[in-house]
C-alpha cells in the first residue's frame, strides 16, 4: 500500500479555508464599497451645507453689488483645505467673486443652473442659488477635492484587510483543530487496513474513536475483519486437510507404483528368462537331433529318420511360438511412439514385402487411396503385415486371388479394411479369431502360430481403436481396423481431462 | 600347453551350446583353434593372463565369442572391462546369445561390441550363423596388431 498523495486532513483544511476566506474577502469588499458610497454621500451633504451657509452669507454682497464683501465671505473657505474653488455668479450668470482670491474671473467655468451636486473625476461640485425673499440674486459654485475620501478609503481598506487576515489566521487554527474529528478516525481506519493487508493478520481491529458515520464505518470494518478471520481460518484448516489427503494419496500412489514397478520388473525378468533360457534347450534338441541325423544317416531307416525330423520340427515350432509370445508381450509393454502415418505409403511398402515371397502366384490387388492417421508407425506396420500376409496366406489356391484394401471415415473413426476371396471363416467362431494361439484352420492346411491377429488386436486397442471381421467359410473374409481420428482424439483427451 | 595362442576364445557356460558351437566351427576347421572358458571370470583371467592362464603364450585372440548370461561375471561385464583395458580395447568381440531383448542389444552396442548374433533355435540356421561368423572374424577379418594371425 502506498502513501496517498493528498491527505484527508489537507483536503478538510483546504475546504474550510477556501470557504472562510471567500466569505471574509467578499464581506470585506462589500463593507469597503458600502462605506465608500456612504462617505461620498456625506461628503456631498457637508459640502452642500457649507454652500447653503455661504449662499446665505453672500446675499447682502450680491444685493449691494459689493465685490469685496463677497470675496471676504468666500475667503472664509481657507479654513477648509479641501475646498479647491468657489465662484459666486450674479443673477445674470456672470462671475461676481471667486476663491481663492487670485483666480481670474475670466477663467472660471460658466455659471451652473439651479441647485445640485455632481462628482467629477477627482472632485465633488455643488451649486446653490443665492435667494433672498423669493428672489434669486445669483448662484454659488463650490468645488472640493476628494482627498478626504481617498484617505478614508485607505484607512478603511487597511482595517478591513487586517481584520480579514486575522480572521483567516483564526479560521486556519480552527480548521486545523476541527479536522481532527474527521481526519483522525479515517486515518486510524486507513492505518489499520494497511496493517492488515501488510501483515495478513486478520485478528487486528481498528479503534472506534467517534460515534458518527465514521464510527459506524470502523465498526463495520471490524465486523468484516472478523468475518474474514473466520473464513481465513476455515480456509487454512481445509487447506491443511487437503494437503494431508493429498499426501496420503501421494503415498498410496507411490506404494502402488512401487508394487507395479516390482511386478513389471518380475514380468520383464520372466520374459527375459523365457527369451534366454527356454530357447536354449530347444536349440539343443534341434541341434543334437541334427547331429544325430548326420552321424547315423546311413544306419537309420525311414521311420527313425521321420522321428528325428519330427523332433526337429517340433523344436522349431516351439521356438517360433516362444518368439511370437515374446513379441506379443513386448507389444503390450513398450511405449507408443505416435506420429502421423501415411497409410498409402505403409500399405504399399507392406504389400511389396508380403508379396515378394509369393511372386509365382496370381494376386489381383485393389488398393484405394488411404487417409493419414496418427499412431506408432512400427506397430501399425506390424498390424498391416499380419493382415496382408494373412490375406495372401488364406487366398492360397485361389486363381486369381483378389485382395482389396480401402478405408472409410465414419464419425470419429477411420476404418481400414482388408478383404480377400480366400478360405474365409465360420462367423460362429469369430469371437476366437483375435485370441492368442487361437486358430480356425489346421496346421496342415495353413501354417501359423495363431498370434498374428492377437497382435493386431493388441496394437489397435493400444491405439484406442477397434478390430472386427466378417467372413464366410470358403467365401473370403474382411478384416476391419477402426482408429480414432486425430481431431476427435484431441477431443477425447479434453473430455478425459 | 601349446606354444601358440588360439584364434578364438569362446566363453559359454552351457556344455550343450559349447558342443554345438564347436560342431559349427568345425565346418571351417576352426574347432581346434578355440579356447573354451565356462564363465566370465575365467574369460577375464584368460584375457589378462592371470590365475590358471598366467603361463599362456602372450597375445590376444583374433575374436572373443561371449555368451551374455554366464555365472560369476556376465558377458556385458567382460565386454565392459575389455573396452576399459588399454591392451584389450581393440580385440573384436561378438555377442553370441539367446537373448533378443532390446536392452541387451542396446547395452552391448553402447559398450562397443563388434557384432551381436542371436543363436537361432533351428540348428541349420545356427550352424550357418556360427560357422560364417567364425569364418569372418577368425579367418577373413584382419585383427588388430598384437592378436594372433592366421597362418600364412
Amino acid at each position: 500500500m502506498t502513501t496517498p498523495r493528498t491527505s484527508i486532513r489537507g483536503k478538510l483544511v483546504t475546504a474550510m479555508m477556501l470557504t472562510s476566506t471567500t466569505v471574509l474577502v467578499l464581506t470585506g469588499a462589500a463593507l469597503v464599497l458600502y462605506d465608500l458610497a456612504s462617505f461620498r454621500q456625506s461628503l456631498a451633504r457637508s459640502l452642500a451645507t457649507r454652500a447653503e451657509i455661504l449662499a446665505a452669507n453672500s446675499t447682502a454682497a450680491l444685493a449691494f453689488d459689493n465685490r469685496d464683501d463677497a470675496t471676504q465671505v468666500l475667503a472664509a473657505l481657507r479654513s477648509d483645505p479641501s475646498t479647491v474653488m468657489a465662484v459666486l455668479y450674479d443673477h445674470e450668470g456672470r462671475p461676481f467673486a471667486a476663491y481663492p482670491a487670485d483666480v481670474s474671473l475670466a477663467s472660471v467655468p460658466a455659471a451652473p443652473s439651479g441647485k445640485g451636486h455632481w462628482f467629477e473625476p477627482s472632485s465633488v461640485v455643488v451649486s446653490r442659488p443665492v435667494v433672498e425673499e423669493g428672489q434669486t440674486l445669483g448662484t454659488l459654485y463650490l468645488k472640493s477635492d476628494l482627498r478626504a475620501l481617498a484617505g478614508r478609503v485607505r484607512i478603511f481598506t487597511l482595517v478591513v484587510v487586517v481584520a480579514v487576515l486575522g480572521s483567516i489566521a483564526v479560521a486556519f487554527a480552527l480548521a486545523s483543530w476541527l479536522q481532527r474529528g474527521i481526519a483522525l478516525p479515517v486515518r486510524t481506519l486507513a492505518d489499520t487496513a494497511r496493517q492488515v493487508s501488510d501483515s495478513k493478520d486478520f485478528a487486528i481491529r481498528a479503534n472506534v474513536v467517534s460515534d458518527d458515520e465514521l464510527g459506524l464505518l470502523t465498526h463495520s470494518f471490524n465486523e468484516m475483519l472478523s468475518e474474514i478471520q473466520q473464513r481465513d481460518a476455515a480456509l487454512r484448516a481445509s487447506e491443511t486437510r487437503l494437503r494431508q489427503l493429498n499426501g496420503d494419496l501421494e503415498r498410496r500412489v507411490e506404494a502402488r507404483t512401487a508394487q507395479l514397478e516390482t511386478s513389471n520388473r518380475e514380468l520383464e525378468a520372466f520374459s527375459y528368462s523365457v527369451s534366454h533360457d527356454l530357447r536354449a534347450p530347444l536349440r539343443h534338441i534341434d541341434g543334437f537331433a541334427d547331429l544325430l541325423r548326420r552321424q547315423a544317416h546311413s544306419g537309420l531307416d525311414d521311420k527313425a529318420k521321420r522321428y528325428i525330423e519330427t523332433i526337429s520340427a517340433s523344436a522349431k515350432s516351439m521356438g517360433m511360438l516362444i518368439d511370437d509370445l515374446l513379441s506379443f508381450s513386448r507389444m503390450g509393454r513398450s511405449e507408443l511412439q505416435n506420429a502421423p502415418v501415411d497409410l498409402d505409403e505403409l500399405v504399399a511398402e507392406v504389400r511389396a514385402a508380403v508379396s515378394s515371397d509369393v511372386a509365382d502366384r496370381e494376386i489381383v490387388w485393389t488398393v484405394a487411396p488411404l487417409p493419414r492417421v496418427v499412431g506408432d508407425p512400427a506397430m501399425l506396420r506390424l498390424a498391416l503385415v499380419n493382415l496382408l500376409s494373412n490375406a495372401v496366406k488364406y487366398t492360397r489356391g485361389r486363381t486369381p486371388a483378389r485382395i482389396t484394401v480401402g478405408a472409410t471415415e465414419a464419425g470419429h473413426e477411420t476404418v481400414l479394411f482388408v478383404q480377400d476371396n480366400g478360405a474365409g471363416f465360420d462367423m460362429a467362431y469369430q469371437g476366437k479369431l483375435f485370441g492368442v494361439f487361437q486358430r480356425l484352420h489346421g496346421a496342415e492346411e495353413f501354417e501359423g502360430t495363431g498370434i498374428g491377429l492377437a497382435n493386431v488386436r493388441r496394437i489397435i486397442e493400444r491405439h484406442r481403436g477397434r478390430v472386427w471381421a466378417k467372413g464366410e467359410l470358403g467365401a473370403g473374409a474382411t478384416f476391419f481396423v477402426a482408429l480414432p481420428r486425430e481431431d476427435s482424439e484431441a477431443n477425447q483427451d479434453q473430455e478425459a481431462a | 600347453m601349446t606354444t601358440e595362442i588360439k584364434r578364438v576364445l569362446l566363453a559359454e557356460d552351457n556344455p550343450n551350446d559349447v558342443e554345438l558351437t564347436l560342431a559349427a566351427l568345425a565346418e571351417n576347421r576352426l574347432a581346434n583353434d578355440v579356447v573354451v572358458v565356462r564363465d566370465g571370470a575365467e574369460a577375464w583371467e584368460y584375457l589378462c593372463r592371470e590365475g590358471r592362464y598366467a603361463q599362456r603364450p602372450p597375445g590376444s585372440p583374433a575374436v572373443v565369442l561371449l555368451d551374455l548370461k554366464m555365472p560369476k561375471i556376465d558377458g556385458l561385464e567382460v565386454l565392459r572391462r575389455m573396452r576399459a583395458d588399454e591392451a584389450l580395447r581393440s580385440v573384436p568381440v561378438v555377442m553370441l546369445t539367446s537373448s533378443r531383448e532390446e536392452r541387451d542389444l542396446l547395452e552391448s552396442y553402447r559398450l562397443g561390441v563388434n557384432a551381436y548374433v542371436v543363436k537361432p533355435v533351428a540348428f541349420e540356421a545356427f550352424m550357418s550363423s556360427v560357422s560364417s561368423l567364425g569364418l569372418f572374424w577368425a579367418v577373413v577379418n584382419e585383427p588388430p596388431p598384437g592378436s594372433v594371425r592366421r597362418a600364412a
